[in-house]
């Protein structure tokens, strides 16, 4: 008994220390020096391009960008994201790979980072205010909530080759200094619609108003985002129908017309999949669409096509019928995209009117 | 290395040890990244070649391509400078067939789709995360595995799609 224990205490300790030894093994082995390159072509290319020409993203191979950006600035916005503009937290990159990432922006400027001294700017934020509605609010929003979409224009019908970013965002706030906003307003970025303050005639004392009013905006702001939806709300919506299988299917393509759809498709769950003449009868999907709406979502967020067209799907399951649809109040969770949000809730109500219509 | 000591162990119980705890440090060491509600990528391609590309990885990966959607065709009509904008669907049996039948409320999400569209010369090519769904069904290990493993496929599907064929 006695050398059972023993045994077992040695055995432990032996193999703490192999232990030790390897984990810091383990730990080299898992976490080599970051690659910069490698990272923003994993993380942000998608969205910012391959070379920093923007797209979903805003341009950020801009020198006008990246000679007023300081280290700091560019490291908490990936850290922080902007909570409902798109741009997402990046929570779980270590410090070691977002500084490399920012070295590796840093490749497509030969200026150095600036750096810039943490005193506030004093300004009055009333006169500051009055000056943003008169310059800014027309691209940045009324409130700061930046223009409508976001990122550059390539592919989707928008007023400005590039969308204003929002300011009153918790993500932009923790990120920038007064200093820099300073230093932005004063330059502006050549090549976007951001103009230089100074060249459009205002003076150093304006600016510093438009700072503060700007870093007033610190008190109203959301930190993070809500979650539009409760984690309790369920993925499917769901109906049953006290009908029949065919009659549930014609009753969903009349109130989808009545809902303001085209019906653009009916196929069984599993075509395409199954041999053809041998599919599921019992699973069908009717797709509608209404092209207002598709274009106005793809406007705002060129991802959202990802659950358009619309799409309900007939089920005869144990003897039951139902009809469901995803809960598209739940992809305003994926989407990070406050305009998004409402139109989120709009379909939301749209499939609810429809679910119920079909089964009344 | 591992192995070598591994066989230094004199004695079973040492060895079930070093294995067991072993085993510990590469499941900690190597604990997922994190978890993307969308997972999004950016072919250089243009959507032509990346189209193709990405059908052939879907096949390769042992998916079934089982139709390829257009969103709208009056995209360009609209005031968008592309109609090149698709919707690719793709599963197996397991996911269209048999999981459904067990869980019907899972039907709307299925079968996997990825959207792929242009952006001037270039590609984006992106899929909802399967694995956003774990947390509706707490305690189902058989559908975690399944959101898991589809993840898993979606990333390589799409981060293949992403590298040029030669
Ligand atoms: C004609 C449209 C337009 C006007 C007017 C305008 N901006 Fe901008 N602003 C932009 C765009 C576009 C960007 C993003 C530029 C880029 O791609 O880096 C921007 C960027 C900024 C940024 C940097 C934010 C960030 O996240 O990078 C700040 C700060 C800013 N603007 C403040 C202002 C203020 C304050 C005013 C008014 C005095 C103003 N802007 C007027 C379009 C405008
Ligand atoms: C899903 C798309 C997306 C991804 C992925 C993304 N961004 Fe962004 N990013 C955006 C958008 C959109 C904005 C502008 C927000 C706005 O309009 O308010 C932005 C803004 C920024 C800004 C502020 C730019 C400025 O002019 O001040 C920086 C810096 C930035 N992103 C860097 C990155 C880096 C680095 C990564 C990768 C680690 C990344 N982003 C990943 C979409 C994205």
């Amino acid at each position: 008994m006695k050398s059972t224990m023993f045994d077992l205490v040695k055995n432990c300790f032996i193999l703490t220390i192999c232990l030790l030894c390897f984990g810091s093994r383990f730990a080299l082995a898992t976490y080599p020096e970051p690659d910069g390159k490698k990272l923003y072509d994993l993380h942000c290319s998608a969205c910012h391009g391959e070379n920093g020409r923007g797209g979903v993203g805003v341009p950020l191979a801009l020198p006008d960008f990246l000679n007023t950006a300081s280290d700091q600035y560019l490291q908490k916005t990936i850290r922080l994201g902007r909570p409902g503009r798109i741009m997402p937290a990046f929570t779980s990159l270590r410090n070691e790979q977002i500084s490399a990432i920012v070295q590796f922006i840093h490749t497509w400027s030969d200026t150095t980072p600036t750096q810039y001294p943490e005193t506030p700017v004093q300004g009055d934020r009333h006169k500051g205010a009055q000056l943003y509605s008169k310059h800014c609010a027309a691209c940045h929003g009324n409130n700061g909530e930046g223009g409508h979409g976001t990122g550059v224009t390539y592919s989707r019908p928008r007023d400005l080759p590039i969308i204003a970013p929002a300011l009153r965002n918790a993500g932009f706030l923790a990120a920038a200094s007064d200093q820099m906003i300073k230093a932005t307003l004063i330059k502006g970025r050549k090549n976007t619609p951001m103009p230089s303050f100074l060249k459009q005639g205002l003076v150093e004392k304006d600016i510093n108003d438009l700072v503060s009013y700007i870093r007033s905006f610190e008190k109203t702001v959301q930190q993070g985002r809500d979650k539009p939806v409760e984690q309790q709300a369920k993925p499917t919506l769901v109906y049953e129908s006290s009908y029949s299988f065919e009659e549930t299917v014609e009753n969903l393509k009349g109130a989808a017309i009545g809902a303001n759809f085209r019906i653009i498709r009916e196929q069984y769950f599993n075509e395409g999949l199954a041999e053809p003449g041998k599919e599921d009868k019992q699973k069908k999907i009717v797709y509608f669409c209404n092209f207002n709406t598709l274009n106005q979502a793809l406007a705002i967020d060129s991802r959202v096509g990802l659950f358009l067209p619309c799409r309900i799907t007939v089920v005869k399951h144990k003897g039951k019928v139902l009809v469901m649809s995803i809960n598209p109040k739940l992809l305003s969770n994926f989407f990070n995209n406050s305009e998004l949000d409402r139109l989120c809730q709009q379909m939301y109500e749209t499939y609810l009117a429809i679910l119920e219509e079909t089964t009344l | 290395m591992i192995v070598s000591l591994f066989y230094k162990c004199k004695t079973y119980r040492r060895k079930f040890w070093f294995a067991a705890i072993s085993i510990l440090l590469i499941v900690l060491s190597t604990s997922p990244v994190h978890a993307d509600d969308l997972i999004m990528v950016r072919s250089t391609q243009a959507f032509p070649e990346a189209m193709t590309n990405l059908q052939h990885t879907i096949i390769n990966r042992g998916y079934q391509l089982i139709r390829v959607q257009r969103v709208d065709i009056g995209l360009t009509a609209s005031g968008f400078k592309t109609d090149k904008y698709r919707l690719v669907f793709f599963g197996d049996k397991y996911m269209v067939e048999e999981l459904p039948n067990k869980y019907p409320e899972l039907i709307p999400y299925l079968p996997l789709k990825i959207v792929i569209y242009a952006e001037e010369d270039q590609t984006l090519i992106l899929g909802m995360n399967p694995v956003n769904l774990e947390k509706y069904y707490p305690d189902n290990p058989e559908l975690a595995r399944a959101f898991n493993q589809w993840k898993k496929d979606l990333e390589s599907i799409l981060h293949e799609a992403q590298k040029d064929e030669d």
